[in-house]
């Protein structure tokens, strides 16, 4: 099986580690990747803060861009469903229907949830707002954490709360942003977990900020990182 | 002619007074605890029927069928009440409104009304017009009683003084009941029962003197003319009940077309709102009775901007709205910022995407209120008429970002910019290449970067893009 | 989106407010999407059709918001009536127009009958009401008063802090919303009552009385 990756602007540029970890957890599990260097970014900041017609180029591009391939993977909630939810109001509803979020990818199309993840170390799960509300990916990514051997899952209080991200709200409304994701740390941290695991690296990169601010416990880390590691080849930092 | 009324003075952007409330630590205390009582509840009395997702597209379909053919309804409406012995009034604005039920009150030589507590003459600011025609108007909800005696603002839709907790609330009936009527008893405790009885007996004087009332409704049911509220205290039932003259000002989109239809909304209302399988009272009339409650009934149709949202095809649904008030409820920004913040009648999820279309989004307040949200989506979730709101949120927002304005025309040269660089991929390549290479030399906080640098840390640049991973051990 | 109505003299008794709200009515809709009737394909009841079970549910829906609920037959009910309104302390009661007058055979409270009728303020003198009801509904805990026979008009009901209601079962009882719509007449003043007077008000918790009746005794008055 051949796969198109959409990494996602934001991974490409901060968090590669995201990307490089979903082509080795793919890549093992017996799928060719591929990876159209056409692809940029998705349009969805510019979409979500009002400015359509600056994303409907971007949403052009996307769409030609992955246009020859029957899957397409993204280690990102959010951009996933910006191209299902949204992409059909710029007359671009082709890629939708064959766009997956890495873990609803894994779980559904591949049929996996023991990915042969080896992980020691407790871990609480953020399930972002996109991906449980617009993508109901439900219990995916917890059944996937679940069969990582040497992970503990702990539940997170509070679980299906925002973050307080939001994309440009982090910014136009920092107060309460923060307010939200103090909070949200505070219910991560409680759970003696150490690390605290999401599918979507903008929700992380806001957590995570806080995180280094505070100089809180706890590790933001991708799924995907965390499904990409084996015995072999272990995450690289201890968290 | 000034924009629609909304009852409510200028009021800082959102982002301003939701920065400020974040901080107020017994405002955060108080919402927090009020609003997860209320939404785990709602959870476990919505998950008693196993129908709910088919109740609230049925509730979905029946709001849009109406405000298809609202022009219709209205008219069997205003027929079927007119032939029930009611007077149907037409207000095209806050300031008709008004004026027509300021006429109807003097018109009884009363000077005192007492009211069930409704949106729509909040939205109005009726209360401020009697009062300036010298018309003392007692709010008798315990909660807008709350609101009405400490000159506060209502900050919720359901529950106008959830700000307030139960100490805050004794000291307000302490020092304010005797200025308006019956006093509080000495040594009234913050017992919720205890301030629950004050305020019974400070209203009962009220009830049975009162001989004029106003409300709202919940539903104005076309075919029989038949109107309808909720509520739980019996406030309602007394101001319905006793007065002489009864005039109901009811928003147009209030209309269902059946009696029917009523077997919907009271099934999904109460649940959504208070989290009851029904509410404590729902009293349900038409036109005037013989013999039984007021002889005068006067029903007040409100337009005030509704024509003007139900023309906008994305925005129309906002229209569909029955008040519960479950949106607030699940808001993660609702129960940080407060209701104020929101500088509206209309807080929440709800009231950024119904003000500005009633307002328009020339104000400061008015275009901060579509970006009063995360877009997580849970307001959505909850809505017992389905209505989208993150959608309607995104339609908003186009319309502010076209029309540019404070801090909207820097963004969207950024914006543009970067679609630019982000419609080129060998550009977006080497500008990586170059961010990544300097990274060592990025300051901690760069300019510009101070909403995101004031509380977080950005994130540190890593060594080498995907993009450039990729190019190197793959392809 | 602006929102600027058009600036024209309107008063109350002018007809131009009508005619203006519905021509923008009909402008805002002329492109709109068709929008059918709904398709009602939720559940008609959510429980069994059977009376045993939907009088259970109803006592039992009933007693979760704090009435208070008994069942009794018809000879024992003149006794109950008696011992409730004296458990209450209720000296004076509010009688409707109608009421089977066996049913206050054994108490000694003073019954005062509407045909004056009762003043708001002998009513809020006046210690209990006693009433019938059109209809009850078990699943959400509901009494339907219509204003019929042995009812009264609203006020009855509403003033006295007592409310002792009487529903027949299982010939007034129907399970569910849906099957209660089509059994009561629009055109009469109704009033649904769930439980006693209460209010979430106070940090959304639920303190029951504040001023409706704080005291709601239904009474279930089985057939045999």
């Amino acid at each position: 099986m051949r796969v198109a990756l959409f990494v996602t602007c934001v991974n490409d540029a901060v968090y590669p580690s995201t990307g490089i970890a979903t082509v080795g957890l793919l890549e093992r599990l017996g799928v060719e990747v591929d990876f159209p260097r056409a692809q940029t970014c998705c349009g969805q900041p510019q979409f979500n803060t009002g400015y359509r017609a600056q994303a409907e180029p971007l949403v052009r591009r996307t769409a030609r861009a992955f246009a020859g391939y029957e899957y397409i993977v993204t280690p990102s909630g959010s951009c996933a469903a910006m191209v299902r939810d949204h992409y059909p109001a710029f007359g671009e509803s082709a890629l939708g229907p064959r766009t997956y979020e890495l873990t609803e990818f894994v779980v559904d199309v591949l049929g996996v949830t023991d990915v042969g993840a080896w992980f020691p170390y407790t871990v609480t799960y953020h399930p972002s707002c996109h991906g449980l509300r617009n993508l109901r990916l439900g219990d995916r990514p917890r059944r996937l954490l679940q069969a990582v051997r040497g992970l503990e899952l702990r539940e997170l209080p509070g679980a299906e709360e925002c973050c307080g991200f939001g994309g440009t709200f982090a910014v136009k409304n920092a107060e309460v942003s923060l307010a939200m994701g103090r909070d949200k740390i505070r219910n991560a941290a409680g759970t003696g977990a150490a690390v605290l695991c999401g599918a979507d690296n903008s929700c992380l990169m806001h957590l995570g900020g806080i995180i280094r601010r505070q100089d809180a416990p706890l590790r933001p880390l991708h799924i995907a990182e965390i499904l990409g590691a084996t015995e072999e080849h272990p995450y690289a930092q201890e968290p | 002619m000034s924009r629609t009324h909304l009852g409510m003075p200028s009021f800082p952007p959102f982002p301003e007074a939701a920065g400020a409330a974040v901080h107020n630590a017994t405002l955060r205390a108080n919402l927090r605890h009020a609003t997860h009582t209320i939404r785990d509840r709602r959870a476990v009395a919505v998950a008693e029927l196993a129908d709910w997702d088919r109740l609230r597209e049925a509730g979905r379909q029946i709001k849009d069928h109406t405000l298809r053919h609202l022009d219709r309804y209205l008219e069997q409406l205003e027929s079927a009440v007119t032939a029930a012995g009611g007077t149907v009034h037409w207000a095209a604005d806050a300031d008709d409104a008004n004026r027509i039920v300021a006429d109807l009150v003097k018109a009884t030589g009363e000077r005192e009304v007492v009211k069930v507590k409704s949106m729509a003459t909040q939205e109005i600011g009726l209360n401020e017009a009697l009062a300036a025609e010298g018309v003392s108007v007692y709010e008798t909800d315990l909660a807008e009683l709350i609101v009405q005696l400490g000159d506060d603002r209502p900050s919720h839709i359901l529950v106008p003084a959830i700000h307030r907790n139960r100490g805050e609330i004794r000291d307000i009936f302490r020092a304010e009941m005797g200025n308006w009527g019956r006093a509080a008893r000495d040594g009234l405790t913050d017992d919720p029962a205890d301030l629950a009885e004050a305020a019974r007996l400070h209203l009962r004087e009220k009830f049975l003197r009162a001989r004029v009332a106003v409300s709202g409704a919940n539903f104005m049911v076309a075919e029989t003319g038949t109107l309808i509220v909720f509520e739980s205290e019996g406030n309602g039932r007394m101001c319905l009940t006793l007065p002489e003259t009864l005039i109901s000002v009811v928003g147009i989109e209030k209309t269902v077309p059946t009696w029917r239809d009523l077997e919907v909304f009271l099934q999904t209302l109460p649940r959504s709102s208070t989290a009851e399988r029904m509410n404590p009272y729902t009293s349900m009339w038409t036109g005037t009775t013989d013999g039984d409650g007021p002889r005068a009934f006067h029903l007040v149709l409100l337009d005030n901007g509704r024509t003007e949202v139900l023309a906008d095809a994305t925005g129309r649904q906002a229209l569909r709205c029955i008040r519960c008030s479950a949106c607030l409820n699940v808001c993660p920004v609702y129960e940080r910022a407060g209701g104020h913040a929101y500088g509206s009648v209309y807080p929440g999820p709800i009231g950024a995407i119904l003000t500005p279309q009633l307002r328009g989004i020339q104000s400061e307040i008015d275009a901060s209120l579509p970006y009063a949200s995360t877009l997580c989506g849970a307001c959505y979730e909850v809505c017992p008429v389905a209505i989208d709101i993150p959608e309607v949120l995104l339609h908003l927002r186009e319309g502010v970002a076209a029309q540019g304005g404070k801090g909207h025309r820097m963004e969207k040269a950024a914006i543009t910019a970067a679609g630019w660089v982000l419609n080129r991929p060998g550009a977006l390549a080497a500008g990586e290449k170059l961010l990544t290479a300097t990274r060592a030399l990025h300051p901690k906080s760069p300019p510009g970067a101070g909403a995101w640098t004031g509380g977080r840390e950005l994130p540190e640049l890593p060594a080498r893009s995907f993009r450039d991973w990729w190019r190197r051990n793959r392809r | 989106m602006t929102v600027t109505p058009p600036s024209s003299p309107s008063s109350s008794s002018s007809p131009s407010s009508r005619e203006r709200i519905l021509a923008r009515i009909r402008a805002a809709v002329a492109e709109a999407d068709d929008a059918p009737a709904p398709t009602r394909d939720y559940l008609v009841s959510h429980i069994p059709d059977d009376p045993a079970a939907a009088l259970d549910l109803l006592h039992r829906n009933l007693t979760d918001y704090r009435a208070t609920v008994h069942r009794i037959t018809a000879a024992g009910l003149p006794r109950l009536i008696a011992d409730v309104l004296e458990k209450h302390g209720a000296r004076s009661v509010a009688v409707p127009d109608g009421l089977p007058r066996e049913w206050l055979g054994a108490t000694d409270a003073e019954a005062r009958g509407d045909e004056g009728p009762l003043s708001a303020r002998e009513l809020a003198a006046t210690d209990a009401v006693i009433s019938g009801c059109a209809l009850a509904i078990a699943e959400t805990g509901t009494i339907v008063l219509d204003a019929g026979e042995g009812q009264g008009r609203r006020a009855l009901t509403l003033v006295p802090d007592l409310h002792v209601c009487v529903v027949r079962a299982p010939g007034q009882i129907v399970a569910s919303v849906p099957l209660a719509l089509p059994r009561i007449d629009p055109t009469r003043p109704l009033t649904w009552i769930s439980g006693p007077s209460a209010t979430s008000d106070i940090e959304l918790d639920r303190v029951e009385g504040v001023h409706g009746p704080r005291k709601l005794e239904v009474v279930l008055l089985l057939a045999g």
